[in-house]
């Protein structure tokens, strides 16, 4: 992530920037919002004041947001629902007699 | 409030798919940037959240007026904050606002045009430290009566800004009604200075609602589409009542003689604003309007040859790397 990948945009608006912040130790990065910035440097020097006035953070991931690819609203349907029907997957689909203890 | 006049615009387009999206808000679902919605709520929504940041920006402007006056150096640290708060809140929301598909400089362009409003409340000066005072404790007040039920409106990214901003916004009045309590421990001209605050505060508070229900006439839509959650009306009382005992506390007098309790209602009677002032100064002739405006123009003018500085460093850094890895 520290690697920037991206080329500034053209035109006269800095490009924007999807920010990511790790809260605390051991928590993975989130989403927190976006920002404009000229490179990665500026975007996480910014995202430093924009996101994290109050401790919010101990680390900061920062990427372009022409970089995202995301699934399509339209897409919900096939790419989500295939997952509802198999309530097997989870543990409690399992009925186990008290006697087997905890398991 | 800090969205004040917000048309509200009709949508018309296939019944069907209005009327599901009508169901899905109606359900408490949120709406997503990339989710279908109607031209209108999209519009609404720029509008809305555009002059929601445009507010937060230019609100900066008159505390920013005393940060190098403030009395002492505490004092100091805490209004630096608070405005620094305030840059933040604008960030977030003119983000939110983004997803719609409006850029950035387009909002910017549409502020310094006129085309787009802000509160009517940064139109009027603040005179003393005691205002800085009453602008915590009243105007942020105000706008946290307006942004709790908020961060339950429909549309997602709005409601996360929201979010962040209820969080913050919390200190903002209690450093304002902190420094009037001290304030108030003071000399008899450090109270009439608080009284006086108070007395030219009130009425530009209360009109931070917007007009009366009565007079509103974009509510409806607004309110079936989750963007407005509370009635103008509805928020002035929550606010009045509120304010009374906060007043009483300081020792302070709410500039108003048909103030009082009603029992029947067990809300605070109070006077209306006069919506002739408001309509005034929201369409430009307050007294601050033109001093405003032109700050954020020549921040916006002085500022482009730092915004052009750091794109052309940025395009030579980048042009090196390329470079250095053929």
């Amino acid at each position: 992530m520290a690697e920037d990948t991206s080329s500034p945009a053209a035109g006269n608006e800095w490009p924007l920037w999807e920010i990511f912040i790790r809260g605390q130790h051991g928590m993975s990065h989130r989403h927190v919002g976006s920002l404009h910035a000229t490179d990665a440097e500026h975007a996480i020097k910014n995202a430093r004041d924009v996101y994290t006035r109050r401790n919010e953070g101990v680390s900061i991931w920062v990427v372009p947001a022409s970089q995202v690819s995301a699934s399509s609203p339209s897409d919900k349907g096939p790419m989500f629902d295939p997952a509802r029907d198999k309530v097997y997957r989870h543990p409690t689909f399992y009925e186990l007699p008290d006697e087997a203890g905890k398991m | 409030m800090y969205a004040q006049l917000v048309k509200s615009e009709a949508s018309a387009e296939d019944p069907i798919r209005l009327a599901e999206f009508q169901a899905r808000i109606d359900r408490g679902e949120k709406i997503e940037p990339k989710d279908w919605m109607p031209a209108g709520y999209r519009k609404t929504l720029i509008r809305q959240i555009g002059q929601h940041a445009h507010s937060e920006i230019v609100g900066q402007l008159p505390e920013g007026n005393w940060i190098t006056r403030a009395p002492t150096l505490e004092r100091k640290a805490n209004l630096l904050a608070k405005v620094q708060d305030e840059a933040g809140h604008g960030l977030y929301l003119y983000c939110a606002a983004e997803t719609l598909g409006v850029s950035r400089d387009e909002l910017f362009e549409m502020l310094h045009n006129g085309k787009m409003k802000y509160s009517s409340i940064f139109n009027y000066p603040t005179l003393t430290w005691a205002d800085m005072g009453a602008v915590g404790w009243l105007v942020d007040g105000a706008a946290i009566m307006n942004q709790v039920p908020l961060q339950r409106t429909s549309y997602g990214p709005y409601a996360r800004a929201m979010v962040r901003i209820c969080k913050e916004e919390s200190f903002h009045q209690r450093q304002g009604y902190h420094l009037l309590l001290h304030m108030m421990k003071g000399s008899e001209a450090q109270q009439r200075m608080c009284q006086d605050a108070l007395n030219r505060m009130w009425f530009p508070a209360l009109m931070m609602f917007g007009p009366s229900d009565k007079d509103s006439v974009h509510s409806a839509q607004s309110m079936a589409w989750k963007i407005k959650m509370n009635t103008n009306d509805e928020l002035r009382q929550k606010f009045v009542d509120e304010t009374v005992r906060q007043a009483e506390f300081l020792g302070l007098q709410i500039p108003d003689d048909a103030l009082r309790w009603n029992e029947s209602t067990g809300h605070y009677d109070f006077s209306e604003p006069d919506w002739d002032e408001f309509h005034d100064v929201i369409s430009g002739n307050g007294p601050c309007n033109h001093e405003r405006l032109e700050a954020r123009k020549s921040a916006w003018n002085d500022g482009a040859w730092v915004r052009e500085a750091r794109m052309a460093h940025a395009m030579k850094n980048s042009e090196r790397r390329l470079a250095a890895a053929e």
